[in-house]
């Protein structure tokens, strides 16, 4: 048995699930709750003790999730990343997430920062801080949808793709 | 034009359109023997 494979796929999927399941956590539930809590005066619940620690997970796991998809995909990662030899599938999926974990790093946790005080701001630095974060991480919400197709079935199950 | 992000349907209907354009490609690019 080949042990760093098995390895690899179980540490991806793990940290792929709390990435994701994260980013899920942002979109689905916390924007919403954070409006509310902001009109009942207790928004600092959320963005004191709660958002700092779901953004440490949440961006670490990003990173821990791309490193073991690259162990996983090992001699085949040029294929993937170039489409050819029969990788297109998981090429597309591998590029979808690289380019969700350079959002999550480039735009949403700097920005972040801002917002959550975490780097000195001005007010409207903070509000464009917001809306760029925002974008960047509902774009990840949209581009994780065929990322996840193409992770599951992109590899093992081609016969999705008609072969 | 509203920005199909800000609302989130609309977000799940871009990834899904997404998802859509995406398969059709791979499925191109597989059968095309790439």
């Amino acid at each position: 048995m080949d042990y760093v494979p098995a390895f690899a796929r179980w540490l991806h999927f793990m940290a792929g699930v709390m990435w994701i399941g994260l980013l899920y956590y942002f979109n689905f539930v916390q924007v919403a709750a954070l409006k509310a809590a902001t009109a009942d005066g207790t928004a600092a619940g959320i963005t004191k003790h709660v958002a700092p620690r779901a953004l440490l997970f949440f961006r670490w796991a990003a990173v821990v999730t791309w490193l073991a998809g690259a162990a996983l995909l090992s001699d085949k990662f040029v294929d993937a990343f170039t489409l050819r030899h029969g990788m297109a599938g998981i090429g597309v999926g591998a590029w979808l997430g690289t380019i969700m974990l350079f959002n999550v790093w480039a735009l949403i946790w700097p920005n972040q920062q801002k917002i959550l005080g975490l780097k000195p701001a001005t007010d409207e630095e903070k509000n464009k801080a917001r809306r760029v974060a925002f974008l960047a991480s509902r774009a990840n919400v949209a581009l994780s949808m065929p990322m996840l197709l193409f992770m599951a079935g992109g590899w093992s199950h081609r016969a999705i793709f008609g072969l | 034009m509203k920005n199909p992000l800000d609302s989130l349907w609309g977000t799940i209907i871009s990834g899904l359109v997404l998802t859509v354009i995406l398969y059709f490609v791979v499925k191109s690019l597989l059968g095309s023997g790439i």
